[in-house]
C-alpha cells in the first residue's frame, strides 16, 4: 500500500479526496481522460465506457467517471488493453448510425453508398451537421477507428424536426444519455427520458412524444451537452460551421439572472447562442429566451435612422435634424413651463453607463429629478 | 437579492412567493430543483396559481390574492407563540420587536385562514419549517410587489426573516427576483426620482453639493421627481409636457392602458429612444435609434448585485447609435458638453461618485462580475448583505396590518384577475415577439380559468371570451387549466392584441408608486 489517499496514475503520484474518482483526480492533474457520457455536477452512469482505465489487480478495466479512487490504486490511462478496447467501443458507436464525417474510412464503393444514403436522407450535400463540433468525432480520430470493422445498421427513427428549436436526430444518437442526465439533474425539467430495450433503445420525450407535445421547455440544456449531431439547433443546422464562428462571451439581455453567455457570431450574424460553462451565475445553463430569442436582434424591423413627425405621420429624419429638434423642443418646454414639465423614463434594458448618463443628463441638464424607469411595472 | 444566486442551492428551506420562478427566472428555478431534488432542502411556495415550482415544494399555499400581509403576521404569530424565534437575532441586531410582537398577536391561524383561505395547519407547520431552518432563503417577485400594499408585503417579508435569523447568513436573505436584465442597475446609476446613483438622495445637501462638483453645475433640483406612475397622470393633466423615453413601452406595461394612452398622446413633445417602433415609439414626435446589447459594451447588473461585463458582438443596422451617445449628443446641444471616449470611461466616472460601485472597473470584471458594495479597487465585492450590520445600523421591525387590496370582486365583477408572464414570451414582446420559434410556443393571449370556472361559466378550452373591468375589456382565448384555481383568471400581459392592462387597476402603493397589477375584478362571456 502507497502513502494514505494517494494513487498513482501513469506512474505519477496523486493525492485525492473523498468521494472523488479516478476521472476527478485525472482531470485535477491534466491527464486526459476521454469521456462522452459523463456530465459534470450529475451522477455518473457509465454509460458508454469511453473512460475505462487499466487498474492493477482489478479483474477487468475500470470507468474512471464512476470509479472512487481508493489508496494504492496504480493506473494506467492509455495502456494497449485501454486504447483497443476503446477504439473497438468507437467502431461500435460509429457502425450504429449516421456518422457520416470523414472519419469513417469504408472501403470505396461502401463508403460512397453510405455518405449518399446519408445524405439522401437528410436531403443535404454536405457532411453531418456537427462536422468539426463532434466529440465522437475527435475521439475516432484520436483512437483512429474508422466504422468499418462492423456492418453499418439502418436508421431505426425517422428524425424528429416538428419543433421550431431544436432537431433530435435518432440516427446520430449514441445513448450515452448526456441529454437526459441535463433535464432531470441539471435543469431538473425532466422531460426526457430513455425508453424502450436493447436495440430499440432511444431518448424519449413523454411517452415518445415529440419535444413539443411534451413536458420539454426548450431550455437546450440537452443540445448543449449532446456529444455528437443528435441535438442540434434547427437555425444553425447546416447553417454555420463552427471554424465560421467567432464566439463573443457577453451577458443575456433578457431578466434580471444575468447568464453568461457566448454569441456566435458568423458573418456579422448572431447564429447561435450556448452558455458559458463553469461560470456563475449560471454554469453554462440557459433558458428558451437567452438561448433562442435572439432573431430580434437582425430583424428587419429594426430602427436604422432617426424619425421625425410630420403632418401626423413619421419620416426618416438624419441624426443632425433629429437631435436638433429634441434638443429645442426640450429647450423650449424648459423655459416655457419649468423644468419640472418634463419627465423622463430611463430604461432597464439598457447598459448601467447608459443609465448613469440619463440620470446625469436629466439632473444636470433638464434641472428636474422626474426619472423613472419600469421597475414598477 | 440580498444573498447570492449559487446559495439558493445550499440552503435549508426555501420559501417562494408571488414568483413563477419556472417561467419568469427559469435559471434560478433550476437551483432551487436541483436543491429541493438532490438535497434536503424543503420548499414552501405561496402562490395564488398552482405554478410548475409548486410541484416541487413539501407546502403549497394557496392564498388569495392580496392578502399577503396576513399569512405573513400569521406566520409571525405561530412562530412567536412556538417561541421558534431568534431570540438573540433579535435582541442584538433589530428593533420594534415588541410592536411586531403586539401586531402579530391577532393573526390567529384560524383568523388568517378567513381571510387569505390557506388551511390553519398549513400555515402552521409551513412556519415552523422556516423559524426552524438553520437558513431559510426567501424568493419573491412582482406577485408580492404590484399591490397597493406592495411595499407593506415586502416589509412583512422582511419581519420574517428578521424574526428567524434569517439575514446575514449564507443560504439566508430576502431576495427579490429582478425581472429585466438590468433592473437592478437601472436603480443603482440613479434612475429614480429620489436618488443619484448608488442610492444617494437627492434631498441630502451633501450628495447634491458632491455632484454639483462632480458634474460642474450648480442648482441641481432638491425636490423629488415623479415616478413613472406620477408622469403618466400628470401628463394627462397636463402638467407634464414633455417625456423623453428611452427603452420602454409604457403603452403595453403600464396599467389602465387606455387612461395612459390619453396620457401620453396628451403630450407636447414626446421622444422615445429604442431598437423598435413600439406602441409608444409610435405616438412620439421623434423616435430615436438604438443599439441593442449584441452591438454595445458596457455593463448590466443582475439580480444578485453582481456587474458583468455586456460585449459588442455584431455591427449594429443602419445609423443606430449607443443610447450613452445619443444622450451625449442632446445634452451637448442644450449647452452642457457632453463626451465620453467610451462606455469604459463612464465607469470610471461612476466609480469616482458612486460608494458602493466604487471598486468597480471593466478590468476587474473581466472574467467574472462582482457583487456591490465593491467600495474600492481591493475589495472582493458582497455576495451578502447585512453580515454584521444593516445598512441603517438596526434592522427595524415594521408592525404592519392587513388591508385589503383595492378592488374587490363583487355581482357586477365576479371574478379576480392576476396578470403575469409567460415562460416564451418577454414583457411587453417587443424582442421575443420577432422570433417566429416563441411565437410558435407562445402566439396569442389567453385566459387562463379552472375547470369548476370554466363549467361556471359554460366555457370551453379554446373558445372566445370578453374579460371586462371597470377599466376596459378584451378579448381572448380561453385556456381551461390546472394551473388556475376558483375564483382567479390569469392573462399574461405581453399581447398588445388584447391586452391585459387595458384591465387592470392604476391604483397605487402609497409608497413605492407601483400599481395594483396583480388583483382586479373582472366579469367573463361569451365573445359575440
Amino acid at each position: 500500500m502507497g502513502k494514505p489517499n494517494t494513487i498513482t496514475i501513469n506512474g505519477h503520484e496523486f493525492e485525492f479526496e473523498p468521494h472523488q474518482t479516478i476521472l476527478d483526480v485525472a482531470r485535477r492533474n491534466s491527464i486526459d481522460i476521454p469521456t462522452l457520457c459523463h456530465l459534470k455536477h450529475t451522477t455518473p452512469t457509465g454509460a458508454c465506457r469511453m473512460c475505462v482505465v487499466e487498474v492493477e489487480g482489478a479483474r477487468s478495466l475500470l470507468v474512471a467517471c464512476a470509479t472512487p479512487a481508493a489508496t494504492g490504486m496504480v493506473i494506467y490511462t492509455e495502456s494497449p488493453t485501454v486504447i483497443e478496447t476503446r477504439r473497438m467501443l468507437l467502431e461500435l458507436l460509429l457502425s450504429s448510425g449516421n456518422h457520416n464525417c470523414a472519419i469513417c474510412q469504408t472501403s470505396g464503393d461502401d463508403w460512397t453508398q453510405f455518405q449518399l444514403r446519408v445524405q439522401q436522407e437528410e436531403d443535404t450535400t454536405e457532411l453531418c451537421p456537427v462536422w468539426g463540433d463532434c466529440q465522437l468525432q475527435d475521439l475516432a480520430f484520436r483512437y483512429q477507428a474508422t466504422g468499418a470493422k462492423f456492418p453499418a445498421t439502418p436508421t431505426r427513427y425517422p428524425m424528429e424536426t416538428v419543433n421550431p428549436f431544436i432537431v433530435r436526430d435518432f440516427s446520430r444518437c449514441i445513448q450515452c444519455g448526456r441529454c437526459v442526465q441535463a433535464c432531470t439533474e441539471v435543469q431538473v425539467n425532466n422531460a426526457i427520458s430513455f425508453g424502450y430495450r436493447g436495440s430499440r433503445a432511444k431518448i424519449i420525450a413523454a411517452g415518445d412524444r415529440p419535444y413539443r407535445d411534451s413536458d420539454c421547455v426548450f431550455c437546450g440544456e440537452c443540445v448543449q451537452v449532446c456529444p455528437t449531431g443528435a441535438l442540434v439547433e434547427k437555425d444553425t443546422r447546416y447553417q454555420s460551421r463552427p471554424w465560421e464562428e467567432q464566439k463573443v462571451r457577453t451577458t443575456c439581455t433578457y431578466c434580471g439572472v444575468g447568464c453568461q453567455l457566448y454569441l456566435h457570431v458568423n458573418d456579422n450574424k448572431i447564429v447561435k447562442v450556448s452558455g458559458v460553462p463553469d461560470m456563475p451565475p449560471n454554469y453554462g445553463s440557459l433558458c428558451v429566451k437567452g438561448r433562442f430569442g435572439y432573431d430580434f436582434v437582425n430583424s428587419s424591423h429594426r430602427l436604422q435612422t432617426p424619425l421625425i413627425r410630420e403632418n401626423g405621420s413619421l419620416r426618416e429624419a438624419s441624426w443632425e435634424e433629429a437631435l436638433d429638434l429634441v434638443a429645442n423642443r426640450l429647450g423650449q418646454i424648459k423655459s416655457e413651463y419649468g423644468s419640472d414639465s418634463i419627465g423622463v423614463l430611463t430604461s432597464a434594458r439598457i447598459s448601467n453607463e447608459e443609465n448613469y448618463l440619463a440620470n446625469k443628463f436629466t439632473r444636470a441638464v433638464l434641472k428636474t429629478n422626474s426619472i423613472d424607469h419600469c421597475a414598477r411595472l | 437579492m440580498t444573498n447570492t444566486i449559487g446559495e439558493i442551492e445550499k440552503t435549508d428551506v426555501i420559501l417562494i412567493t408571488g414568483s413563477n420562478t419556472t417561467e419568469n427566472h427559469p435559471v434560478i428555478s433550476s437551483f432551487v430543483k436541483r436543491a429541493v431534488s438532490f438535497g434536503d432542502t424543503k420548499l414552501v411556495v405561496v402562490d395564488p396559481r398552482r405554478i410548475t415550482i409548486s410541484d416541487f415544494a413539501d407546502f403549497w399555499l394557496r392564498q388569495n390574492l392580496g392578502t399577503d400581509v396576513a399569512w405573513i403576521n400569521g406566520m409571525i404569530h405561530v412562530i412567536i407563540k412556538e417561541n421558534l424565534q431568534d431570540q438573540s437575532f433579535i435582541d442584538q441586531r433589530t428593533q420594534g420587536y415588541e410592536e411586531l410582537k403586539q401586531t402579530a398577536e391577532k393573526y390567529t391561524p384560524e383568523y388568517v385562514e378567513e381571510i387569505t383561505g390557506i388551511p390553519a395547519q398549513s400555515l402552521i407547520e409551513a412556519a415552523r419549517l422556516y423559524a426552524t431552518a438553520k437558513a431559510g432563503s426567501i424568493l419573491y417577485c412582482m406577485g408580492i410587489t404590484q399591490h397597493t400594499h406592495g411595499t407593506d408585503n415586502v416589509k412583512s417579508l422582511a419581519n420574517l426573516a428578521m424574526l428567524c435569523g434569517h439575514l446575514g447568513i449564507e443560504g439566508g436573505g430576502v431576495n427579490p427576483l429582478r425581472g429585466q436584465n438590468n433592473v437592478q442597475g437601472a436603480c443603482d446609476m440613479g434612475g429614480l426620482p429620489n436618488v443619484y446613483s448608488g442610492y444617494q438622495a437627492v434631498t441630502d445637501e451633501g450628495a447634491r453639493k458632491k455632484m454639483e462638483t462632480a458634474w460642474g453645475v450648480t442648482d441641481l433640483p432638491d425636490k423629488i421627481g415623479l415616478k413613472v406612475t406620477e408622469m403618466i397622470p400628470k401628463a394627462h393633466s397636463g402638467d407634464v409636457k414633455a417625456m423623453y423615453i428611452i427603452g420602454e413601452n409604457p403603452l403595453v406595461s403600464d396599467p389602465d392602458l387606455n387612461h395612459a394612452e390619453a396620457s401620453i398622446k396628451n403630450l407636447d413633445f414626446l421622444v422615445v429612444q429604442d431598437i423598435f417602433l413600439t406602441e409608444t415609439a409610435q405616438l412620439a414626435d421623434v423616435v430615436l435609434p438604438a443599439k441593442c446589447f449584441a452591438e454595445k459594451e458596457g455593463t448590466f447588473s443582475n439580480t444578485e448585485r453582481r456587474v458583468q461585463r455586456v460585449r459588442a458582438a455584431v455591427d449594429a443596422p443602419g445609423q443606430v447609435k449607443e443610447d450613452w451617445e445619443i444622450i451625449c449628443e442632446i445634452a451637448s446641444r442644450m449647452g452642457y458638453p457632453m463626451s465620453y471616449e467610451n462606455s469604459e470611461a463612464i465607469m470610471a466616472e461612476i466609480s469616482q461618485v458612486t460608494p458602493s460601485y466604487g471598486g468597480i472597473n471593466y478590468a476587474r470584471i473581466e472574467q467574472q462580475g462582482l457583487h456591490w458594495p465593491c467600495p474600492n479597487e481591493e475589495h472582493p465585492g458582497t455576495p451578502i448583505l447585512h453580515v454584521d450590520l444593516f445598512t441603517s445600523g438596526k434592522g427595524t421591525f415594521h408592525a404592519i396590518d392587513f388591508a385589503p387590496p383595492a378592488e374587490a370582486a363583487d355581482d357586477d365583477y365576479p371574478l379576480y384577475l392576476t396578470t403575469g408572464r409567460v415562460l416564451y414570451q418577454y414583457h411587453t414582446g417587443s424582442m421575443t415577439m420577432k422570433s417566429e420559434g416563441l411565437n410558435d410556443r407562445s402566439p396569442e393571449s389567453f385566459v387562463e380559468i379552472s375547470f369548476q370556472d370554466a363549467g361556471k361559466y359554460g366555457l370551453e378550452d379554446g373558445t372566445m371570451v370578453d374579460v371586462t373591468s371597470r377599466r376596459g375589456s378584451i378579448t381572448a382565448r380561453v385556456k381551461v387549466s390546472t394551473k388556475a384555481v376558483p375564483g382567479t383568471v390569469f392573462i399574461p400581459f405581453h399581447y398588445a392584441q388584447s391586452a391585459a392592462n387595458k384591465l387592470t387597476n392604476a391604483a397605487l402603493d402609497p409608497i413605492s408608486g407601483i400599481p395594483e397589477l396583480k388583483v382586479c375584478a373582472v366579469k367573463l362571456s361569451k365573445a359575440a
